[in-house]
């Protein structure tokens, strides 16, 4: 798929709203604003937007613990998202999901999921429906690379290869399952091999490169969609926070995440490149950065401004209450 | 017109009714087709005892073999279903529940809640439970208590044909997931059902037998015996109202703490083992709510504390029985404080 001026500045545009987005809840956390678990995508924004510019609001996906960027990318509300991991009765899940939850169907957004390899068989089922209805529909199911050695992840693999289904694994690697090093916990010298022993189709890519991500989703998506079935694709990048906020990350050796973000940073290399051969001026992709910010301030100011849920919600939105 | 069928011809007119009716139902699970693949006849097993048995020739592709992967499938199942179609997935025996409850009630007990009402997952797991065929621990349980713990999750066990299928008709219809127990010891009782489709609502208990002396509150296969204890107490003068739970979520308060307070008198005979059960449950129901009207401390006839063993002569005493639960009903008929 060419990639339009439209699709560059757009592409930009989602990634720095995820960088935003992610930003400002690390700021809004550390302050003692937000309650619970919340696993930040920051530095991963190219993994998804690239995959998901090849995506309609039909397709499904299905994300992961650190699920806020894959949400931004597939088009659910920012200020909704906000505003449900505020916990309010205008999130996304009506303050009954928060950060670690939020979906949303009608965007075809699955839900983050708080079980490590919860997504990949759901996004069989996914692609299985489009498969029956016969639709061009595809499902892509985001695992990290600790969800790799899950046993619904092999399952789901062989499951898609056995059915020949329009399914797209992508496993965002960024080197550790919580505080557990990729090398240490993947008995495999790689993924994509793993994938070709399933029988299908895999790539590995830089995943800070949102043109490299792009390339391998174009491939991968256009396959399922022509019934050519699932494939997979190892997206290598970093994280720029820890596990989950308030991670002192020890574990990672000093100057890691700054040296990935000071050298290979996926919106400076995307800026980089664009501006040198796109056409795209720099002051253009200012423009974006002021109107993400003022989305994500407004975001924040409106969940911190919007009502709690009515307490007696809490019976709600299931079929019985003993 | 009503005919007799089994309750696995019942069941297998159900799936097929609703299957005809309605094309976002389809069917999966291993060998639910039986012989994808390999080079002798498609639905040759139609599933492990041939409840799907000629599914496959009228509905071709939406019956789907599975390899034997259940966290896979029944996820995949739960994610269809939150996709636009009605999957009905087999898990042969309930005991598998082991390596795919995370999909089960992690997830699609969750959706509708967790997602703030904006999801719906019109998912059925139909699933084998119960001893009696020498199918030893870990094919033999009756875990639907696990399940009926679960918030979300609904859970239904038929024990006549007219029931199996009018109940596996609305769980194919409702829009949460439905947990569709199956006696392996009842797939060959008969009864009257009609050749029409019919629902039969989930939450209603079904008063199998009245009675004003000694309430028996049973589900599943120990219904049956129940209703034989019931018989041969007649004979000795002890009336038993029999009552079969037909769904254990949403449970029918009412009409247990009704029989509970025309007898005063309470049997809960449940197959499963004692601890933190369906009868537990009722017990404490009726002790909560039925309280005055207790003439006799509630007796639990139940299975012991132990897996389930594979000899006939440990099975036999593993399962309550007519003879177990009839003494249970004279001694809370007589009792005096």
């Amino acid at each position: 798929m060419a990639l339009t001026k439209d699709d560059l500045l757009k592409a930009y545009r989602l990634m720095r709203t995820i960088r935003e987005f992610e930003e400002r809840v690390h700021v809004e956390f550390a302050a003692g604003e937000i309650e619970g678990f919340v696993h930040l995508y920051a530095g991963e924004e190219a993994c998804a937007v690239g995959v998901m510019l090849h995506l309609t609001k039909a397709d499904r996906i299905a994300s992961t613990h650190r699920g806020h960027g894959h949400c931004i990318a597939k088009g659910v509300d920012v200020p909704a998202m906000m505003a449900e991991i505020y916990g309010r009765a205008t999130g996304s899940c009506r303050g009954k999901g928060g950060s670690m939850h939020i979906a949303d169907l009608d965007a075809g957004m699955m839900g983050a999921n708080g079980i490590v390899g919860g997504g990949p068989p759901l996004i069989c089922g996914a692609a299985l429906a489009a498969k029956v209805q016969g639709t061009r529909q595809v499902g892509v199911a985001f695992i990290g690379d600790g969800a790799s050695n899950q046993g619904t992840t092999f399952e789901s693999m062989n499951l898609a290869t056995v059915w020949g289904l329009p399914a797209i694994f992508v496993a965002e690697n960024n080197g550790y399952a919580e505080a557990t090093a990729a090398d240490y916990h993947i008995g495999a010298s790689s993924l994509a091999d793993r994938a070709e022993g399933f029988g299908m189709p895999a790539a590995t890519v830089d995943g800070h490169d949102f043109f490299a991500v792009h390339q391998a989703a174009d491939e991968a998506i256009r396959r399922a969609r022509a019934g050519g079935g699932p494939s997979f694709i190892e997206c290598q990048v970093n994280r720029y926070y820890g596990h989950y906020e308030g991670d002192a990350q020890t574990y990672r050796p000093p100057g890691e995440a700054e040296a990935a973000r000071a050298n290979h940073d996926c919106l400076d290399m995307f800026a980089g490149r664009v501006t040198k051969s796109a056409g795209i001026e720099r002051e253009e992709l200012d423009d974006i950065d002021r109107a993400v910010a003022a989305l994500i301030d407004g975001s924040v100011s409106s969940a911190k401004a919007d009502p709690a849920p009515a307490a007696a919600d809490y019976l709600t939105d299931v079929y019985v209450d003993y | 017109m009503a005919r007799t069928l089994t309750i696995l011809q019942a069941i297998n007119e159900a799936l097929d009714q609703e299957m005809a009716r309605d094309s976002s139902v389809i069917v999966m699970g291993e060998d639910v087709v039986g012989g994808s693949g390999a080079e002798g006849e498609m639905d040759a097993w139609g599933g492990p005892l041939g409840v799907t048995k000629g599914l496959y020739g009228k509905y071709g592709d939406r019956m789907l073999d599975t390899p034997i992967t259940e966290s896979a499938f029944i996820g995949a199942a739960v994610g269809a279903a939150a996709s636009g179609l009605r999957p009905v997935a087999e898990l042969m025996f309930s005991d598998f529940v082991g390596v795919c409850f995370d999909q089960i009630y992690n997830q699609a007990a969750k959706f509708r809640y967790m997602f703030g009402g904006r999801a719906e997952t019109p998912v059925v797991v139909r699933t084998m439970y119960g001893a009696g065929l020498r199918a030893a621990a870990q094919h033999s349980q009756s875990p639907y208590s696990i399940f009926t713990h679960v918030p979300g999750l609904k859970c239904v066990m038929p024990v006549t044909p007219y029931d199996a299928k009018g109940l596996l008709i609305q769980a194919i219809r409702d829009n949460d997931p439905v947990i569709f127990f199956e006696h392996k010891g009842l797939y060959e009782t008969e009864g009257e059902v009609p050749e029409q489709s019919y629902s039969i609502p989930f939450g209603e208990a079904n008063v199998v037998r009245e009675g004003n002396d000694v309430s028996i509150i049973s589900l599943g296969l120990m219904v049956h015996r129940s209703l034989e204890a019931a018989e041969t107490l007649a004979g000795e003068g002890i009336q038993c109202e029999v009552v079969d739970l037909r769904t254990t979520s949403p449970l029918d308060e009412d009409t247990v703490l009704e029989s509970a307070e025309n007898t005063g008198r309470v049997v809960v005979v449940d197959e499963a083992p004692p601890r933190c059960s369906i009868a537990t449950d009722i017990s404490a129901l009726i002790a909560q709510h039925a309280f005055d009207a207790l003439e006799a401390p509630i007796s639990l006839v139940t299975a012991p504390h132990t897996p389930v063993p594979f000899a006939g002569v440990l099975e036999d005493q593993y399962m309550p029985d007519a003879t177990r639960i009839a003494a249970a009903v004279r001694s809370v008929a007589g009792y005096a404080p």
